[in-house]
């Protein structure tokens, strides 16, 4: 992999990256320290900012409008958008748009019209249905909702945990287990309306994420078409599986943009803050902390990049996926965790933004698979299938 | 936490607002028949938290009686709590701008 960055990536960095300083971070003096949403008007304002740069819908694929970014350069602009108070889980308050789920590019073209073409244009949202009570990091075997086929419909009865967007969303994928005995040859993904009878969102769940909230979901007699199974019967684990693996990647982009963010706040803070006669940097201890910052940092960054570039050239990366999204969100809750220290008191006010990257950096390393379930994959890859 | 509020409501005078502390959270109004009126949050922006947001709003018109919840997590309960009321009464509360429904999502609490 080449370390150097082209002349057009080195652009779109600096572009995107006075963009956040100069549209994101002032506007967020006003708000409430753990918002989640501009006020409407900036937010339109900002959306046609970002397609002037041509840079809306990052994610989307050129085919389907999107402006035809490679991988590796796609997670140097995620790693950019994360770099504020609210960056972790709203880059941007999302007003660089959205892809959509990945999962409905493989759809039918009637999914297709229904569903993904409506999101592209900003009219629908979909949430992902996966975790359990049972669990969320095997799949395989926590998936307990049943689908049962009824003529030409199927009858789906259990419920969904830490769904995020459920309570807003127009449709969501399902997972649901379809043959009972076939563990993950049993499961099928379905897409499902949320004014379907039967589609009920119970409650919000409360996490250390302040804004962004997680919802409960139950299922009682929903009724969904054949046509809206997404793929195949039982073969929804794969489509599961592979939007696990190619998640981490940008999830990681997230966690080091926001230690790119706190780091950089220390290393101001260390050089006019004085103790005892002298700044914070004077002081080696306080010296060291900086270096284990920029190790950590550099890390994470080479990891994560040399991730996108295997998924970029199309070569098998769910090592290297799972390694940058144990790296990158264990490495940046320690950056958060120093940069949060060098400022003493101050550090966990709501005045400065460490308290917030603090909470909602250690759901980093749970989401998306928690650093202990990365180990096991990368352990399975490197010592072989017969550690099942 | 039950997902609806249903602390006892206080009423709204001065000698019950200064008891208050500077927390975190979220609190509704109510009126004299105890129905809720407005629901808002002390955020992080608040100066004297919710002490410093229900005397703000104790001039409110029809507003008698106050019940609040300390919660870090004041966003989220204050969206939870106003979907919960949607849910109930298929509309904001009185002092609530209607346009807030917009953003919120949709519950079935049962």
């Amino acid at each position: 992999m080449n370390l150097q960055l082209t002349q057009e990536q080195e652009m779109i960095v600096g572009m995107v990256r006075r963009f956040v300083k100069e549209e994101i971070q002032p506007r967020e003096i006003n708000l409430d320290p753990d918002a989640d949403e501009l006020p409407e008007a900036d937010k339109a304002l900002l959306v046609a900012k970002v397609k002037e740069m041509g840079l809306y819908g990052l994610d989307i694929p050129s085919e389907y409008g999107g402006p035809d970014l490679d991988m590796v350069t796609r997670t140097l602009i995620a790693i950019e958008l994360s770099q504020h108070r609210a960056g972790l889980y709203t880059p941007c308050y999302g007003v660089f748009g959205g892809a959509g789920l990945a999962q409905l590019y493989e759809a039918t073209d009637e999914q297709k019209d229904n569903y993904l073409y409506p999101t592209l244009r900003g009219e629908k949202s979909g949430f992902f249905g996966l975790t359990e009570h049972s669990g969320g990091s095997d799949p395989a075997r926590a998936i307990q909702t049943k689908a049962v086929k009824e003529g030409d419909d199927w009858i789906i009865n259990g419920g969904k945990i830490f769904i995020s967007g459920a309570d807003k969303a127009d449709y969501g994928l399902v997972f649901a287990r379809t043959s009972p005995d076939r563990g993950r040859g049993g499961v099928t993904c379905f897409i499902v309306d949320t004014d379907t009878p039967g589609f009920h969102v119970r409650r919000i769940v409360h996490t250390l994420r302040s804004a962004r909230y997680a919802t409960e979901l139950q299922f009682e007699d929903m009724r969904i078409p054949n046509n809206n199974i997404l793929g195949e019967v039982n073969k929804g684990f794969a489509i599961a599986n592979d939007r696990l693996s190619r998640q981490r990647i940008p999830y990681s982009a997230g966690c080091i943009g926001v230690a790119i963010a706190a780091h950089e706040l220390a290393l101001e803070y260390s050089k006019i803050r004085e103790t005892f006669g002298a700044p914070l940097s004077s002081r080696q201890s306080i010296q060291w902390m900086l270096v284990d910052n920029e190790i950590d940092i550099q890390h994470a960054r080479w990891v994560t990049l040399e991730a996108a570039d295997r998924a970029q050239r199309g070569e098998p990366f769910r090592k290297q996926a799972a390694m940058c999204k144990l790296v990158a969100s264990e490495a940046a809750s320690r950056v958060v965790d120093r940069s949060m220290q060098i400022h003493g008191g101050y550090g966990v006010t709501k005045d400065f933004p460490f308290e917030r990257w603090y909470r909602e950096m250690r759901i980093r390393r749970i989401g998306e698979g928690p650093s202990e379930v990365q180990r096991h994959i990368i352990a399975r890859d490197i010592l072989g299938e017969s550690l099942r | 936490m039950s997902i609806r509020l249903d602390k006892p409501l206080q009423q709204l005078s001065d000698d019950n607002i200064k008891k208050l502390a500077g927390n975190l959270g979220v609190f509704q109004l109510a009126d004299d028949n105890g129905n809720i009126i407005y629901i808002g949050y002390a955020g992080g922006k608040s100066l004297f938290g919710l002490r410093g947001e229900v005397d703000a709003c104790k001039d409110m018109q029809g507003a008698s009686q106050f019940r609040v919840e300390v919660n870090m997590s004041y966003l989220t309960r204050y969206q939870e709590l106003l979907m919960v009321y949607i849910a109930d009464y298929d509309r904001v509360p009185l002092h609530n701008d209607e346009q807030q429904r917009r953003q919120l999502g949709k519950l079935s609490p049962g």
